[in-house]
């Protein structure tokens, strides 16, 4: 109890709380494009601390997150539109549908190691983005809009739509930060701890490296399915292109977690604010923001593998969301 | 008939798919690397290969000339300054640094060439044929097929008789005793990433002539000659032409069924491969 209750834990609480607060009350001083743009926000950091979760944890180099995002945007849709499910209601589907997707794929894709699991994840996207773009009640290649009728059942102004679904984005990225938080913190947490920092001897100090890392990747595939709903519940309209974008919902998040800094939390939310800033900046420029990032990536792993927040830690000792554990 | 005709054909272009692994299984055996940039090498040298043909006007296969040379000097330089000082007993640095190499390729190649898909032209071989039986049989497939069998005979021999592929071996088997004894790993590894690379020459010249290329080819050939090394059992370079076959002709009767079951239907004997033999269909026995 001690260990929860301790002072760094219950400061960065009372810390998420005030964020929190200040994020939840923006629909009533943020404008729309506001509300959205900080939506989106939301949703790469939670999808950025997932993966950090799965790469910077567990050692489970994910190509292929775009699956479950995907998974669960697709899960919305047909929640709402061939079960009749409220939209609300249909987001729990997604989350379930993403956790067992990644159930059923985990002990395969185990078999393979390190860089060929990578490219194994890659492989299992394709194959559920085939299998969706190869169904023709599902629109096949052209995709499938959400029915005006289906979202009133959110709010019937729009404005009590969007506001909803920012709410429901904003649950999502602090959530994540939060649930990684106390993660890391507990006693699961440390067999992570341990694996992260060397394989072999946590297993030979009793860690079960292969049960850490399935509940980590089935974890991880709920929460992105959820969070694949609801971004596509703002977008209304679905395709197998946008739905299992590597780009989107692979590519950027890991150039975000790796120049903010690979395994730690506060690498996931530098990074993702970096990200947004040069977005915002080069948006005119196309490729050129990409070559940009790739090559800041690229960079990062050459000559500063723990990214911007490890050079912080190491220069300042400053510690936002404090993981490591003192004796009382 | 159908049936007969679309075995023949996979086969065919399984031995494509066994020039993209050949490539990936051969650095994964001297350095345990695996390239994620891979198949954007391969789209690489294949627009290379079209801008060396479009300002000189050299046959697409007499570019090769030029090609493997520049290609293999790029893998060499790739792996002596930036790829060995990934090296070591972190797994991510090697995968995240070729991950983005991977889409600064790409991204460069749209910058540069715009999302046309273009296509190299071999002149009249491209629609030649010869009959085999009822079977009519693309010249320019069997020669890629010849390629391939040839490409990996020459590794396989090269890797077991040559002065080099003894130096790989022993860099492979332990590094450390390697360099001990006088044997400078940096430069093997980097010698091993040329030689790579100028298998990926070929492979991308190959394809260019056979099928349609774009900026954001590459992942795709990568996922297939990842597909053949797995498929086929790592370490061993005639499994990676097995692998490369069963994908081609389970991808080649999956079109049979549906054009959009084509790629489908090679992921999904990927997964029965992993699931049923993990180790692959001929695991090198040590």
């Amino acid at each position: 109890m001690t260990q929860r209750l301790s002072k760094p834990a219950l400061r960065v609480g009372l810390g998420l709380i005030v964020v929190a607060v200040i994020f939840a009350s923006a629909p009533l001083w943020a404008g729309r494009a506001d509300l959205r743009l900080i939506g989106e926000f939301m949703s790469f950091l939670a999808l950025a601390v997932l993966w950090n979760l799965l790469a910077g944890y567990a050692g489970l180099m994910s190509v292929g997150q775009q699956a479950f995002v995907g998974l669960g945007g697709y899960m919305l849709f047909i929640g709402v539109i061939f079960l009749g499910l409220n939209p609300l209601v249909a987001i729990p589907l997604a989350i379930v549908a993403g956790a067992v997707a990644g159930a059923i794929f985990a002990p395969l894709l185990f078999r393979l190691e390190g860089a060929y699991f990578a490219i194994g994840t890659w492989v299992a996207a394709e194959t559920i983005a085939l299998i969706f773009s190869a169904i023709p009640t599902l629109g096949a290649g052209a995709g499938m809009s959400l029915p005006v009728d289906a979202v009133r059942a959110i709010a019937d102004s729009r404005d009590g739509r969007e506001a909803v679904v920012y709410w429901l984005l904003v649950a999502f990225g602090l959530g994540t930060v939060a649930f990684a938080f106390a993660l890391i913190r507990s006693k699961p947490g440390l067999s992570l701890m341990a694996l992260r920092d060397n394989a072999l001897a946590a297993g030979s100090v009793g860690v079960d490296i292969w049960k850490a890392r399935f509940w980590t990747y089935v974890a991880v595939a709920g929460a992105s399915g959820g969070i694949g709903a609801v971004i596509f519940l703002q977008k209304l309209r679905i395709s197998p292109t946008s739905a299992f974008s590597l780009t989107d919902w692979t590519v950027v998040i890991i150039f975000i977690v790796v120049i903010g800094g690979i395994g730690r939390l506060e690498g996931a939310i530098i990074g993702t604010i970096l990200y947004f800033v040069l977005r915002e900046l080069l948006i005119d420029f196309g490729a050129v923001y990409m070559i940009v990032l790739g090559i800041a990536a690229i960079l990062t792993m050459l000559w500063s593998r723990s990214g911007i927040w490890g050079g912080v830690e190491k220069r300042f000792g400053w510690s936002l969301l404090p993981t490591r554990r003192t004796r009382h | 008939m159908n049936l007969i005709d679309a075995i023949v054909q996979g086969i065919l272009l399984g031995g494509l798919y066994a020039l993209f692994a050949a490539g990936l299984s051969l650095i994964f055996g001297v350095m345990r690397l695996v390239n994620i940039a891979h198949g954007d090498f391969i789209v690489l040298a294949a627009y290379i290969a079209m801008v060396i043909i479009q300002s000189t006007g050299m046959n697409a296969f007499a570019s090769l000339i030029l090609v493997v040379p520049l290609m293999a000097a790029l893998g060499y330089v790739i792996q002596r300054f930036i790829l060995n000082k990934t090296l070591g007993d972190d797994l991510l640095p090697p995968i995240l640094v070729t991950f983005g190499l991977a889409v600064v390729i790409q991204n460069t190649l749209l910058t540069v060439f715009e999302t046309n898909t273009r296509r190299l032209s071999a002149g009249p071989i491209e629609t030649a044929s010869v009959a085999v039986g009822p079977i009519s049989l693309g010249v320019l497939p069997l020669l890629t097929f010849a390629v391939a069998v040839g490409l990996i005979l020459l590794l396989e021999v090269g890797f077991f008789r040559s002065r080099i592929g003894r130096a790989f071996r022993a860099t492979s088997d332990d590094p450390a005793t390697a360099q001990a004894i006088g044997v400078d790993t940096r430069h093997i590894f980097a010698l091993a990433m040329a030689l790579s690379f100028a298998v990926i020459a070929v492979a991308g010249v190959l394809l260019a002539v056979r099928s349609n290329f774009d900026p954001f080819s590459g992942p795709a050939r990568l996922i297939y000659g990842f597909e053949a090394v797995i498929i086929g059992g790592l370490g061993s370079l005639w499994g990676t032409l097995a692998g490369g076959i069963v994908i081609g002709v389970s991808q080649a009767i999956g079109a049979q069924i549906s054009p959009a079951f084509q790629t489908l239907a090679g992921h999904l004997v990927f997964f029965a491969v992993l699931a049923i033999k993990p180790r692959g269909l001929f695991p090198r026995m040590d």
